[in-house]
């Protein structure tokens, strides 16, 4: 409508502009108003709507010509007295509701001026429910009611208006305009200063409110369907749809339109609607009724006989009815255009119509609603719950009525607890922005005060940990009827199956699982679970480096699920405990428990396993605490073997984990702890572990080293340096330790820098990565005066301690050509940037910088001194 | 003196005010509609005649209110 309407005259823009301006005013003033003084005005209102209830409603009758004076006194006082019931406790301003655990607390904002369209159905009770609606949520409002019902509309204005000001309302917080037309309504529709439209009435109105491009709260017709099922109460529902067909002449667009009755209670029903007062048509009068009330070139109803009574509509169609006739009752045999009696009747008659079957029924009811009733009102008589659900389910209605009057029903608040309105939403079926019954919250912008609020963090290990040297014999105290040591051949030529084996209570049946020392591959874990399976295990015992702990784990996982799908568990995710994918919760078949042979991987303790898919070249990294072994072993006699290469190797990614835990988002008090002391122990032990391979204590310090290292990094996580290492390892068969070796002294100037991008991280109150490499250098007593002196001296010892263990400096020293490098980039910084390790780092890295640090890492850096300068003195800063 | 009646009486002086005036609405609790009108009247008017209008001790609910109206 607004766009093809031609604008109203300069002076009657000018008439307009004033009540636009006055609303203005009113609404900025209400914004200082508090909720006592909305209260106060409210009550004021309310008592004088129900004191001119009757009069407004006479008033309403005599100018509309439509309803029933009593059934409109009535609408006036539900539209003030239940609906100030159910407003009256609610907090409309400044805080409204407050959810003290999640830190969240809603407040109120006005919405300003609203312009308002009212019907002539319902045209006063309308008017007393919006100026209600509007005072409550401090709202300015300009009335446009319907041309034929202006003069009672605008009586209802003054009525709210006067009693409002009178007792505070600011002045102009109400207007009606005078004799509106079309173009008025345009125009306004589209005032810069009208926040929103609320348009109550025909199809017209509410379209073209939506039209406007406005945020609207349309609400339109409707088309009732009914299901009278076999064991609803019968006479109970011809009383209430009686009742809710004839009240105000069935001007309320939520009353019944077709009745769809069971064939086993049709005949009864209707004979109960005749004793009733109903007339029931035969087949002339149904279609001399649908030839005449409906129009067949719109299908829609005819206006002259809204509102009117029956015996009038009778009259004037020429059917012959009994004087005192309620309700024109007419059977047809279906729904849709050639049963011009099934769509929306605002008057007193009533289709009805015979099912068969529930199903029948159930499709009938669908087929009305469809018939313009989208979104709006359904009713149905019934005392079966399951039928009750299912056309609860197949009906598409805000409000589905059960065993009370559609009209009435929905109106909220009289025959059950929905909330009193006079404007029901229709949702997106009836091309409307709700589908509630419209109240004070839609008259509200509802703002949301968020506060931070910490995440939940936590420490989770294995229920028991035992370490230092024999700590094996502890295997003693687990009862097993039949354990699987699942191990490596090398592990087992060198003897240290039989230890474990000995150390097993001596009523144990065990097996032995040889895999390859390789990471795992899926079919090396599938192949475990059918020896698990045959052997009924009830415990494991993982004995060997990362890969073989990562494969009992594994095992363990699919033997206690067998329908974990890895594919599916391996899903990435940004937050452990947000996972779309959760690991399953089967009970615990067999315990585990992991030794290790290395003292580098910590998974022992950690809750990681990383299968290879040969096929890609790619590891994937399961991660859940359900993984974590139940006992963990650390025990020096099972290392002391270790080749300098794997010991400079795995050395090296225990000092990796303790760093990057350290700088890690998820880094708390708990797991500095760890990463603090295994980092202290790495530089003291690792250097006399490599070059005295047989020094019992610095091989039990390393070993330990590595099992705090991994209880921090469990918990806190790793960092992009992983992310890299995974990459770059995967692709050129390089150790795990040896290449995050290659990254880590770019890692750390990389993430002691300003970031390029934050990582989101509600737990972090400052960027800290900086100051906590600083402090791991003040902690190793580096020196340095300045965090990037500091910063520099921790890069520098790191390299010293890699140059120390013969171990390369960078990818090209490595031997791997730079064609050959560059040619694997993007695969690399595509996998790199896909790994969820560097979820966890402090610094969010961009592709480019990942492709930036690999490049480093190819070049390698220059060897570099530590600036020598004793530590200062230094004020103890908590960094988590 | 009311509000209104100061808010008169600053339009009135507008001509002498020699570029600008200045009002204190310190011990304004809360405007009311014909207040807030007056006020816009007399912003419109010292603009035109070019005259700076300063307010002052305004609380946070009426420059909310200034601000919608």
């Amino acid at each position: 409508m607004p766009e093809n309407v031609a604008p109203p005259s300069e002076e009657r823009i000018a008439y307009l502009e004033s009540l636009v301006g006055q609303a203005r005013i009113a609404a900025a003033v209400f914004t200082q108003y508090t909720q006592e003084d909305v209260d106060r005005i409210v009550k004021a209102m309310v008592l004088a709507g129900l004191d001119q209830a009757q009069y407004l409603a006479r008033m309403a009758v005599e100018e509309t010509r439509l309803g029933v004076m009593e059934d409109k006194a009535v609408k006036n006082m539900v539209a003030t007295e239940f609906v100030y019931n159910y407003v009256k406790d609610k907090r409309t301003v400044g805080v409204i509701r407050e959810f003290p655990d999640s830190g969240l607390v809603e407040m109120a904002e006005p919405i300003g001026v609203i312009f308002s369209i009212t019907p002539i159905t319902n045209p006063t009770s309308t008017v007393l429910f919006k100026c209600i609606m509007a005072i409550k949520t401090r709202n300015a409002v300009i009335f446009s009611p319907h041309p034929n019902a202006w003069h009672c509309c605008a009586e209802a204005v003054r009525i709210m208006y006067e009693a409002a000001v009178k007792h505070g309302a600011p002045e102009g917080v109400f207007t009606c305009v005078e004799s509106p037309t079309l173009e008025d309504n345009a125009y306004l529709m589209r005032h810069k200063t009208v926040a929103l439209i609320d348009a109550t009435g025909g199809r017209g109105a509410v379209k073209a409110a939506y039209g406007s491009g406005k945020p609207a709260l349309g609400v339109g017709p409707g088309n009732t369907p009914v299901y009278l099922e076999k064991t609803a109460d019968l006479d109970m529902a011809v009383v209430d749809i009686i009742t809710s067909k004839t009240f105000d002449n069935g001007t309320i667009c939520a009353s019944e339109q077709t009745v769809v009755i069971d064939d086993e209670i049709y005949d009864q029903v209707l004979r109960k609607f005749a004793e009733l007062g109903a007339h029931i048509c035969n087949e002339a009068e149904t279609r001399l009724l649908g030839r005449t009330v409906i129009d067949p070139a719109t299908g829609h109803m005819q206006p002259m006989a809204v509102g009117q009574k029956a015996t009038d509509i009778a009259r004037m169609i020429g059917l012959r009815v009994k004087s005192g006739t309620k309700l024109l009752v007419a059977p047809i045999e279906g729904v849709g255009r050639e049963y011009p009696l099934s769509v929306e009747k605002l008057f007193p008659v009533l289709a009805v119509c015979r099912a068969t079957s529930a199903d029948e029924a159930l499709k009938l009811c669908v087929d009305v609603n469809h018939a313009g009733g989208l979104g709006h009102t359904a009713v149905i008589f019934s005392h079966d719950d399951e039928i009750i659900r299912k056309f609860g389910d197949a009906i598409n209605a805000g409000r589905i009525i059960v065993n009370a009057p559609g009209s009435i029903g929905a109106l909220g608040g009289v025959y059950n607890d929905l909330v009193p309105t006079f404007s029901f939403g229709c949702g997106t079926g009836g091309g409307n922005s709700t589908m509630d019954n419209v109240n004070v919250y839609h008259y509200l912008n509802i703002k949301r005060v968020a506060r931070r609020t910490p995440a939940h963090m936590w420490f989770r290990i294995p229920n028991q940990i035992y370490f230092n040297l024999n700590a094996v014999e502890n295997l003693r105290q687990f009862a097993s009827r039949s354990t699987m040591i699942v191990t490596n051949a090398a592990l087992e030529q060198m003897g240290h199956v039989d230890v474990v084996r000995r150390s097993l209570p001596p009523e144990t049946r065990v097996h032995v699982l040889a895999i390859p020392d390789a990471e795992p591959e899926v079919k090396v874990v599938m192949h475990g679970v059918e020896a698990l399976n045959a052997y009924a295990v009830d415990q494991i015992v993982a004995l060997g480096g990362g890969s073989v702990i990562d494969a009992a784990k594994i095992m363990k996982l699919k033997y206690d699920s067998p329908d974990a799908d890895l594919d599916e568990l391996a899903a990435p995710f940004l937050d452990i405990r947000k996972r779309v994918v959760r690991f399953p919760a089967d009970a615990s078949r067999a315990r585990l428990i992991a030794i290790s042979t290395t003292s580098g991987t910590g998974s022992e303790v950690t809750p990681f396993a990383v299968l290879t898919d040969k096929v890609s070249g790619r590891k994937v990294t399961l991660a859940d605490y359900s993984l974590t072994p139940d006992v963990a072993i650390v025990d020096p006699q099972f290392v002391m073997s270790m080749p300098k290469g794997l010991t400079a190797d795995t050395g090296i990614d225990c000092l990796t984990h303790a760093l990057e835990a350290c700088v890690s988002i998820h880094a708390s008090a708990f797991t500095d702890a760890n990463a603090l002391q295994a980092i202290q122990m790495v530089f003291k032990y690792l250097p006399i572990a490599y070059a005295h391979p047989r020094d019992e204590e610095a091989r039990s310090m390393m070993h330990n080293a590595a099992c705090i290292a991994a209880l921090a990094f469990a918990n806190a996580s790793v960092g992009v340096n992983h992310a890299l290492a995974h990459a770059f390892g995967a692709r050129f068969g390089v150790a795990h330790g040896r290449a995050n070796a290659m990254m880590l002294p770019h890692v750390i100037a990389y993430n002691a820098s300003v970031p390029s991008k934050f990582m989101p991280s509600p737990n972090q109150r400052a960027y800290v990565a900086h100051k906590k490499y600083a402090m791991i250098a003040d902690l190793l007593g580096l020196g340095g005066h300045t965090i990037d002196e500091k910063v520099a001296n921790l890069v520098t010892v790191i390299e010293q301690l890699v140059d120390q263990m013969a171990m390369p400096r960078s990818i090209a020293d490595m031997g791997i050509s730079k064609e050959e490098f560059e040619r694997a980039i993007p695969d690399l910084a595509k996998i790199a940037f896909d790994d969820p390790s560097w979820r966890s780092n402090p610094r969010m890295p961009l592709v480019s910088e990942l492709i930036d640090l690999f490049w480093k890492a190819y070049y390698g850096r220059t060897p570099a001194k530590v600036v020598s300068a004793p530590p200062v003195e230094q004020e103890v800063e908590v960094l988590v | 003196m009311t509000m209104n009646e100061t808010l008169q009486e600053a339009l009135g002086n507008l001509d002498s005010a020699r570029g600008e005036l200045v009002l204190d609405l310190s011990s304004l609790r809360r405007i009311d509609s014909s207040e807030l009108r007056a006020l816009k009247n007399l912003t419109k008017a010292a603009k035109e005649k070019s005259v700076k209008l300063t307010l002052r001790g305004v609380s946070v609910e009426i420059h909310k209110a200034l601000k919608l109206a």
